[in-house]
């Protein structure tokens, strides 16, 4: 009977626990629950696809509109940015501000969600990693705490894959932007290289019940689409082309990148080479100088040209490059895996037929 | 004095058809579901460009607040024009070409909205949707209308709205793929190799179709039809004839290439592989 008397008490306590500890966690969950999901409304996906695809050559951006909740941010609306193309700058920044409150107000108006969560870009084969990009993403940053940038190549998506991605920045390469700590050292310690610079985040694709039942409605009948032709064109090589043209101009960037690097680097080790053969002089001297019942000279002479720091090349341009790099191969293995499919559909139509 | 008695009737038909994009269709859809409590419908403006041969495209639109009372309409014109200009920073091409509601057909009041956008553009089309689906037809959810004007002498009677002609332009919308675009909620969007694998399945099923249609036509079980039979052979035409061995050179040169490329694109990443380990490795001090 002690035994079950004192036991509740306990439990209860132990409940209590349990549920400060539930409240906690959820508290912190709420905290900073990680972003896993973009889910993108299929009006906004359209509207993306509407306005990058009809200033095709220009590359353009504009705003998203939706809600952030939990580990999901949903996009249920957005609105273009009208190009720029005049010359006093100022003037234009203000201009666009403008033109962004005012969407904003009339949006609101009629019940849109009137909440940014980042923008959307075009980009020209997925050369988007650009300090430019980054830039924009602290800008964003700095008034919402979570924002994703939505980029869609219309180029890809004439090849038949919808071609939509969210990024952000990982939190670790943020605060080392944020700091200026782009040196090798600093990179090393916080673990950071070219592969954690962006984060990509799922793309979900929602619709309303409204929207779904009118598109089955007005479903074409036709048993071909756009998307079959776009995707069993057979044509290649403009394509693959372009793409290797730019990967071999990142290689050509990449290397002299790299070159800064090693300058740097071999500058640092005849600075050191310099420093010991000084340092190794001055001892001499000094011991000369014991021998002789003198004061010893101090073993460091800060204006000696030889112990002046020599500054460290920024690594960010290099690990963009990189990063380009991998886009472009990755471009290209997923491109001549899906010709190589199509070429061998081709070669077993001409066997049936021989 | 002779002329006032005569009622004029607006003649022929008219030989505007309008092209929609699904954009179009998801902004008015998206425009009704948030609209106010209580209010029965929205409307908004149609913009697009005018094509050189009596057609229309709508290729945008955006929602106008609107207040309805039993024979009083009022249009928020500010609103209307703000949108307006703030649409025309972003795409100057596009103008007003009419507006929309929701609802089934055309109603009283929607004679006081067209006069009310007659005075924006010259003959405005009026594009209705039934979100209630009351029509069993597909044909009868999306409508659109030219208006006239009957009048009799100087005086307007009524205004009449004719049906016109109205397409779907759907690329944009077959280009994302409808699988996407018809159910509420779609998981992962689906990437190259899966998007050609149903475009393949697509292709076998066709051609199975075609074969199965052959076969019976000439076994005898269905009478064949000159028609398709032309087209069949047509497509079959279509197809280039190469011989044998010019094709084995085609088909060898096209898998080299490929595998060429894809061996400098995996050469490359493991370079990258390797000059991020060098460059972490190594160290000036």
């Amino acid at each position: 009977m002690a035994e079950s008397g004192g036991n509740p008490p306990a439990s209860a306590a132990a409940a209590a626990a349990a549920t400060r500890s539930f409240a906690q966690a959820a508290a912190a969950a709420e905290q900073e629950m990680p972003l896993r999901v973009v889910r993108v409304d299929g009006l906004v996906a359209l509207k993306i696809i509407k306005h990058c695809k009809e200033c095709m050559p220009a590359l353009v951006t504009g705003q998203l509109l939706g809600l952030d909740i939990g580990s999901t941010l949903e996009v249920t609306n957005c609105f273009p940015f009208p190009n720029r193309g005049g010359e006093d700058d100022e003037d234009l920044d203000a201009d666009g501000a403008n033109y962004q409150l005012d969407m904003m107000r009339c949006l609101r108006e009629v019940n849109v969600d009137n909440n940014t969560v980042g923008w959307y870009q075009s980009t020209y084969m997925g050369s988007f990693q650009t300090v430019e990009l980054i830039e924009t993403f602290l800008n964003y940053q700095e008034s919402i705490k979570r924002c994703v940038c939505i980029i869609y190549d219309p180029l890809r998506s004439g090849q038949g894959v919808l071609s939509l991605k969210a990024l952000k920045l990982t939190e670790s390469f943020m605060e080392v932007y944020r700091a200026q700590n782009l040196t090798g050292e600093k990179l090393r310690e916080k673990g950071i290289n070219w592969t954690n610079i962006f984060e990509e985040i799922r793309v979900d694709v929602y619709n309303s019940s409204l929207v779904a039942a009118l598109m089955t409605d007005v479903e074409t009948d036709a048993y071909v689409t756009q998307c079959d032709f776009d995707r069993l064109g057979l044509s290649t090589s403009p394509f693959l082309e372009t793409n290797m043209e730019f990967l071999i101009e990142c290689m050509e960037d990449l290397s002299l990148e790299q070159q800064r690097i090693q300058y740097y680097q071999r500058s640092v080790g005849r600075q050191q080479a310099q420093q010991s053969a000084w340092l190794q002089r001055r001892r001499a001297e000094n011991a000369a100088r014991k021998a002789a019942g003198e004061e010893p000279l101090p073993e460091e002479d800060p204006n000696n040209p030889i112990f002046k720091p020599i500054p460290e090349p920024s690594r960010l341009d290099g690990f963009l490059i990189t990063n380009q790099i991998s886009n472009y191969c990755g471009q290209i293995t997923q491109f001549a895996g899906q010709s190589l499919g199509k070429v061998y559909l081709m070669d077993a139509l001409k066997a049936e037929e021989s | 004095m002779g002329d006032s008695s005569i009622l004029q009737l607006p003649s022929g038909p008219t030989a505007l058809t309008a092209k929609i994009h699904p954009v179009v269709l998801f902004n008015i859809c998206d425009s009704f579901i948030r609209r106010n409590e209580g209010q029965e419908r929205v409307i908004g403006t149609l913009l697009g460009s005018y094509g050189g041969d009596g057609s229309l495209e709508i290729k945008n639109s955006y929602s106008v607040p609107h207040n309805e009372s039993s024979d009083q309409v009022a249009v928020d014109i500010d609103f209307h024009r703000n949108m307006f200009d703030l649409h025309q920073r972003v795409n100057p091409k596009e103008v007003i070409v009419g507006w929309y509601s929701t609802g089934e057909g055309v109603s009283g009041s929607d004679a006081l909205i067209q006069d009310f956008y007659g005075r924006e553009v010259g003959n405005p089309v009026h594009l209705t949707i039934d979100t209630s689906f009351k029509s069993e037809k597909r044909a009868g959810i999306l409508k659109a209308y030219v208006a006239s004007t009957l009048s009799l002498g100087e005086r307007q009677l009524a205004a009449q709205f004719q049906e016109i002609q109205l397409d779907l332009r759907m690329i944009e919308a077959e280009r994302m793929g409808f699988e996407v675009l018809k159910k509420t909620a779609v998981d992962h969007l689906p990437n190259d190799l899966e998007g050609l694998e149903v475009s393949m399945q697509r292709l076998l099923g066709m051609v199975e179709d075609v074969i199965k249609y052959v076969d019976t036509v000439v076994e005898g079980h269905v009478a064949p039809d000159n028609a398709i039979g032309r087209y069949l052979a047509d497509t079959v035409a279509a197809i280039p004839r190469i011989g044998r061995d010019a094709f084995d050179k085609l088909f060898n040169d096209s898998v080299q290439d490929l595998l060429l490329v894809l061996y400098l694109a995996s050469l490359t990443r493991s370079q990258l592989a390797l000059a991020e380990k060098l460059n972490t490795a190594t160290q000036p001090l």
